[in-house]
């Protein structure tokens, strides 16, 4: 079997971590390949919905990624990531997903060398956890109820 | 009271007997106990670390293990500035290398030990200043040092690299001098190692680092030189001889450990000030009777 | 919905790309992706002849959507997005696959790199068929521009822009314009003085009908959007009537508080003043006004504008009820000790930040002797002791007003030190050269070291200065300076400082005993840099400095459009460079007035009305406050101009009513269902 390579979606907000992120990039930083990238003007614009469509897909993992609070270009739209951010560790072990499969961070437009960081960092810890495999999962779970299991 | 786990040390029984009585008389006087750790071994000085890293952090981290076993939640409290940076360093590499912990946890469980990190490592001196305060000790203190001029030597050790003083311009001791009413002089070298650990490797080189702590001083015009380490005092003391000889100056400044100026002050005894080498000049002997 | 048309073209970009991803099993690869009518490979994607391979396409093929993997879409989005337009295609019908900044430079696996490439492909061109057509609105611009900063930068900023008659708005939070030019002697590398270059351009500045001064004032907040913007000043009270102020300076000779540390003279005046153990004792302590000013000053004698201000924490009126003095002595009666803050409002299109920088305190380097001993000064204040209207009249003293014999000038305090910044201050190098000079000048047989780790000497005419100096008999001695110690071991050192530092040339350990030392204190970003870059939303780099848009290709612009940086408020800079970043963000500035509109991007958001069920949630959300309800139909309604577009909002909303222009729900689904499609 091949090793298992985890999948993590990666929401970025425009104006500091997609912008630290391109800084890793030009500044030669090397980091694992795992991370999706997937860009948004602000981190307040991940709806919870993303991240479940994510897991849904086949996502071992979702990271959001966003300015640190107090430097959001919009203000603060961050902080309402932020408010939002226990609920939604919540609301993915309800659904049977372990919360750490979930992270929020702050990486600026000057943090190249953290955004390379975190990226390692992420996909180690979604390597630990082993494949998700949440969409399989439900349907064997709804067959099994269906012909009358457990 | 507070309650502390003291480990002595090796000198403190040889060399530094006067900071051990001093010490023990004084802490009297400032109600806190000292709760001497039980089979403590050496811990290995900070030559050690050089020689045989993993294995000095072993050492030392048994005395640790000791002392979590038998006063969980205490402080560790060292009065030799060596043995205090040595548990330190070990207690914080601990923390911060789990490749070394894994190595030193094997070993200590060899000998059915186990140390958990959960203590904090101090210098006596911290404990004094922080703990007890400077108001504490001026309120103790029964007969003012008044006119006597003091440099104030912290050494390397306990100020670098975890220091909780400054490393470059160590200010604490200054403000106990000040708390007894004596008076500090400015002192250039206070944190400048006195070439301890070279005396018996490079005599040539810690002889010119000595003579010039002492010289220091005596430009400042300092009655006496208070210490907080059994080795850079000896140092200071023992060798001032050979400084003289060596570079033909006639020093005699008396060395005291800074428990011994608290001791005048406070009118306590015993002090083991005869046990100094450099003899008291009249400015200092005032206040011995 | 016409079937979507979709051309694909991925970049080589020379080798920054090619050489680490496999780009035609990337083209082969998309061929096969549905929608796709076209897949193409380039050279370069962002040439004319790749854009014209794009634009050629779009007529001949009918493509209906563009999707191109090459490098960031911060970089090169809108110079596709143009060609699509140029070509009849609505330019938010293009998508962009970032294929170099994250994925071909920070990967060396060629075969995991090219998964990634094909990966984000894919999520491109899932999104890219759900794109709108989005249409650019154009708005009219205020034809005004502030200026925030009145150091050189600001000064020639706000000069170049009303040269072009446009209205300029000047905002120094000091009382006077200069900023630290004002403060110099000479200046590096022609030795011209500071003041006969800086003066005319302050009063040119502060007599300019298009130019507002607002000294003394600070931008408190600034809303709105490119074009316009609203900013709010916040004038300081100076208790002094500027209408009626005639800058007799009367009151300043008068106050008879006398003894506060001027700002303008740096450290000076906080120095205990020097008494020698012989003089005879009078009972009253001499007269201290060494570096020191009255409560109600002027920063220096040419302060532009020339009004007084009086510091409130230190006027004997305000901190005793008692005094008066300036009040009586003012003849035009323009003392007004009623007077509070108070704050205007102003509209401009554009705002350029000059906000300078400040010099390292260098205190808590213990070991350089810095605030304990008194002969250690910082290089800003050895520029006012040589400065001859500084408080020695430009003559060279020590503490104890003795002539020194020899004078250490330390390199790099504070500067490329991992404990402090690790940036190099750039400066540093030719000021201390320019030191030495000076000290040479004034002082022949002083003996003058520079103790450095590299002679960094980058400008025209740099490198020659350095070796004019080399000529000048000063000595260098490459090494860090370990101590600066007041007490000497050898009798030529006794009452003397000893500068220990390790000779790395000779290779040994030196003491070089001296009479005055220079530190060289690193720049670091202003006061309250932080502060503003809240108010404005811009970014910082790692040094703290503010971020420019492209460090090569937009080095005066911010990723805030309108908004515009120069000078040292961007990095360490010399004031040559400060000047021409300055004109450079006055011709954008100038630019964008000139056109007399504005593009805004279109990517705001909507309420989808027949799905709003009115819950309200994402009213108190907006940061702009540009959602209202609208009592009527009970459902909430975005105002369009006031709405930024960050979709916090539409992140929210529960019924799904809230959707962003190029970010709505649909296009993010794709986009995921795309970069996880691979099994
Ligand atoms: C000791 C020293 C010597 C130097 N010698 C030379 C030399 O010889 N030759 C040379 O070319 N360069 C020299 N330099 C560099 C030179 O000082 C800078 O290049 C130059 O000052 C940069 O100009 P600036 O306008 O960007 O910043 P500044 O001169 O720092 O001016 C910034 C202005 O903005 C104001 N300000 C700050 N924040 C706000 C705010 N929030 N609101 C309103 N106003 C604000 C400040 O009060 C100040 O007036 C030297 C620097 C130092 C430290
Ligand atoms: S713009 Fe980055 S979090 Fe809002």
């Amino acid at each position: 079997m091949e090793p298992f390579e985890p999948r993590v979606v990666a929401f970025l907000c425009n104006w500091c971590s997609y912008t630290g992120a391109d800084l890793a990039g030009t500044s030669r930083k090397k980091y694992p390949t795992n991370l999706l990238p997937i860009r948004v003007m602000c981190s307040g614009r991940v709806d919870p919905e993303f991240i479940l469509k994510a897991f849904r897909e086949g996502a071992d993992g979702v990271i959001i990624l966003g300015c640190h609070p107090g430097d959001c270009h919009y203000i603060n739209g961050n902080h309402k990531t932020l408010g939002r951010f226990p609920i939604l560790k919540k609301l993915v072990q309800q659904f049977g997903i372990h919360p750490d499969r979930l992270r929020l961070e702050w990486v600026s437009a000057s943090e190249g060398d953290r955004y390379a960081v975190v990226v390692a960092e992420m996909t180690e810890q979604v390597r630990k956890l082993g494949p998700l495999r949440w969409n399989t999962r439900i349907k064997e779970t709804v067959a099994a109820s269906a012909a009358g299991g457990e | 009271m507070n309650t502390y786990t003291y480990y002595p040390g090796c000198s403190m029984s040889a060399t530094g007997k006067a900071y051990a009585e001093s010490l023990e008389t004084v802490a009297k006087v400032l109600d806190i106990r000292l709760a001497e750790l039980d089979d403590w071994n050496c811990c290995g000085a900070t030559a050690y670390f050089s020689v045989r890293e993993t294995l000095s952090h072993a050492i030392s981290a048994r005395n640790l293990a000791l002392a979590e076993a038998q006063g969980p939640g205490r402080d560790v409290v060292a009065a030799c500035s060596a043995c205090y940076l040595g548990l330190n360093k070990t207690n914080k590499y601990l923390k911060e290398f789990p490749e070394l912990r894994k190595r030193v946890d094997s070993a200590l469980d060899a000998g059915g030990l186990k140390y958990d990190g959960s203590l904090e490592v101090r210098h006596i001196l911290e404990v004094v200043v922080k703990d007890v305060g400077l108001e504490k000790v001026a309120a103790l203190t029964t007969r003012k040092l008044e006119g006597l001029k003091v440099a104030s030597y912290a050494g390397c050790q306990m100020v670098r690299p975890y220091g909780f003083d400054d490393s470059e311009c160590p200010v604490l001791l200054d403000n106990l001098v000040r708390a007894v009413g004596a008076t500090p002089v400015p002192f250039a070298m206070a944190a400048r190692c006195c070439g301890g650990s070279q005396m018996m490797t490079n005599e040539d080189a810690a002889l010119r680092m000595t003579k010039n702590i002492l010289l220091c001083a005596q430009d400042a015009g300092a009655d006496v030189i208070i210490t907080t380490c059994p080795l850079c005092q000896m140092n200071l003391d023992a060798f001032q001889a050979k400084v003289n000889h060596a570079f033909g100056t006639s020093f005699n400044i008396p060395i005291l450990f800074f428990t011994q100026l608290l001791g005048l002050a406070f009118q306590v005894k015993p002090l083991g000030i005869e046990r100094g080498v450099a003899k008291p000049g009249p400015a200092l002997a005032r206040f011995i009777s | 919905m016409k079937n979507p048309v979709i051309g694909v073209y991925v970049c080589h970009c020379g080798s920054n790309i090619g050489s680490v991803v496999n780009v035609p099993e990337v083209v082969e690869f998309a061929k096969g992706l549905p929608n796709v009518a076209v897949a193409r490979e380039h050279k370069y994607m962002c040439s004319d002849p790749g854009q014209d391979v794009i634009k050629k396409d779009i007529k001949e093929l009918g493509l209906n959507r563009v999707v191109v993997a090459s490098c960031s879409p911060l970089m090169h989005e809108h110079t596709f997005r143009k060609a699509c337009e140029s070509a009849g295609l609505n330019p938010y019908y293009f998508q962009m696959a970032n294929i170099r900044e994250q994925v071909s430079w920070v990967t060396t696996d060629k075969v995991r790199a090219t998964e990634k490439a094909k990966v984000v492909l894919v999520g491109a061109v899932n999104r890219v068929v759900e794109h709108d057509p989005l249409f650019v609105k154009s708005v009219p611009v205020t034809p005004a521009t502030l200026v925030i900063g009145g150091g050189v930068a600001g000064i020639e900023a706000a000069l170049q822009v009303a040269a072009s008659h446009t209205q300029v708005h000047l905002v120094e939070k000091e009382p006077s314009l200069g900023g630290h030019m004002a403060r110099f002697d000479k200046t590096f590398p022609t030795l011209d003085c500071a003041a006969c270059i800086l003066t005319p351009k302050m009063v040119q500045a502060n007599t300019n009908p298009f130019i507002k001064v607002h000294a003394y004032s600070e931008v408190i907040e600034v809303s709105g959007y490119v074009g316009n913007f609203t900013v709010k000043i916040r004038h300081k009270a100076s208790y002094v009537n500027n209408d009626k102020c005639t800058g007799c300076g009367v009151c300043i000779t008068k106050c008879p508080e006398r003894g506060i540390p001027a700002e303008f003279e740096s450290g000076l005046g906080n120095r205990p003043v020097y008494v020698a153990p012989d003089a005879p004792q009078h009972g009253k302590k001499p007269k201290d006004t060494f570096g020191k000013r009255p409560a109600i000053y002027t920063p220096f004698a040419q302060a532009v504008p020339n009004k007084p201000v009086i510091d409130r924490d230190n006027c004997r009126y305000y901190t005793t009820g008692k005094c008066r003095v300036c009040e009586k002595m003012c003849e035009p009666g323009a003392i007004d000790f009623d007077q509070k803050d108070w704050i205007e409002e102003i509209q401009v299109g554009n705002i350029i930040v000059a906000t300078g920088m400040k010099t390292f305190d260098p205190t808590p380097m213990k070991n350089l002797g810095y605030g304990r001993i008194p002969d250690v000064y910082t290089g800003l204040e050895f520029e006012r002791i040589c400065h001859s209207s500084g408080p020695t009249e430009g003559q060279i003293l020590t503490w104890k007003k003795e002539s020194p014999k020899a004078i250490a000038i330390v390199h790099c305090v504070g500067s490329r030190d991992d404990k402090h910044h690790r940036h190099c201050s750039r400066v540093c190098c030719m000021y201390s050269l320019k030191y030495a000079h000076l000290i040479k000048e004034k002082l022949h047989n002083c003996e003058v070291y520079e103790f450095y780790i590299d002679m960094r000497c980058f400008g025209k005419g740099y490198e020659e200065f350095y070796s004019r100096l080399l000529q000048e008999d000063v000595r260098f001695v490459r090494g860090r300076v370990a101590e600066v110690s007041d007490w000497g071991i050898y009798p030529e050192e006794k009452g003397r400082l000893v500068v220990r530092v390790e000779d790395t040339l000779a290779a040994q350990v030196r003491r070089i005993p001296v009479d005055m030392v220079i530190l060289s204190t690193a720049l670091e970003p202003a006061e309250n840099a932080d502060h503003l870059k809240h108010t404005l939303h811009m970014s910082c780099s790692s040094d703290l400095f503010y971020l420019e848009r492209h460090p090569k290709l937009a080095p005066v612009s911010t990723a805030t459009d309108g908004i515009y940086i120069a000078g040292a408020c961007q990095g360490p800079k010399d004031i040559p460079d400060s000047v021409a970043q300055a004109g450079a963000a006055a011709a954008q500035a100038i630019g964008m007035i000139k056109r007399g509109v504005v593009e805004i991007e279109p990517t705001t958001a909507h309420i989808e009305e027949s799905m709003c069920t009115g819950c309200q949630i994402c009213i108190p959300l907006c940061p702009y406050t540009a959602i209202r309800r609208n009592e009527e139909k009970r459902i909430a309604y975005i105002e369009g101009a006031l709405c930024k577009g960050c979709g916090t909002c539409v992140g929210a909303c529960p019924s799904g009513a809230a959707q962003q222009w190029g970010f709505d729900d649909r296009q993010i689904y794709r986009e995921i269902e795309g970069v996880l499609a691979a099994k």
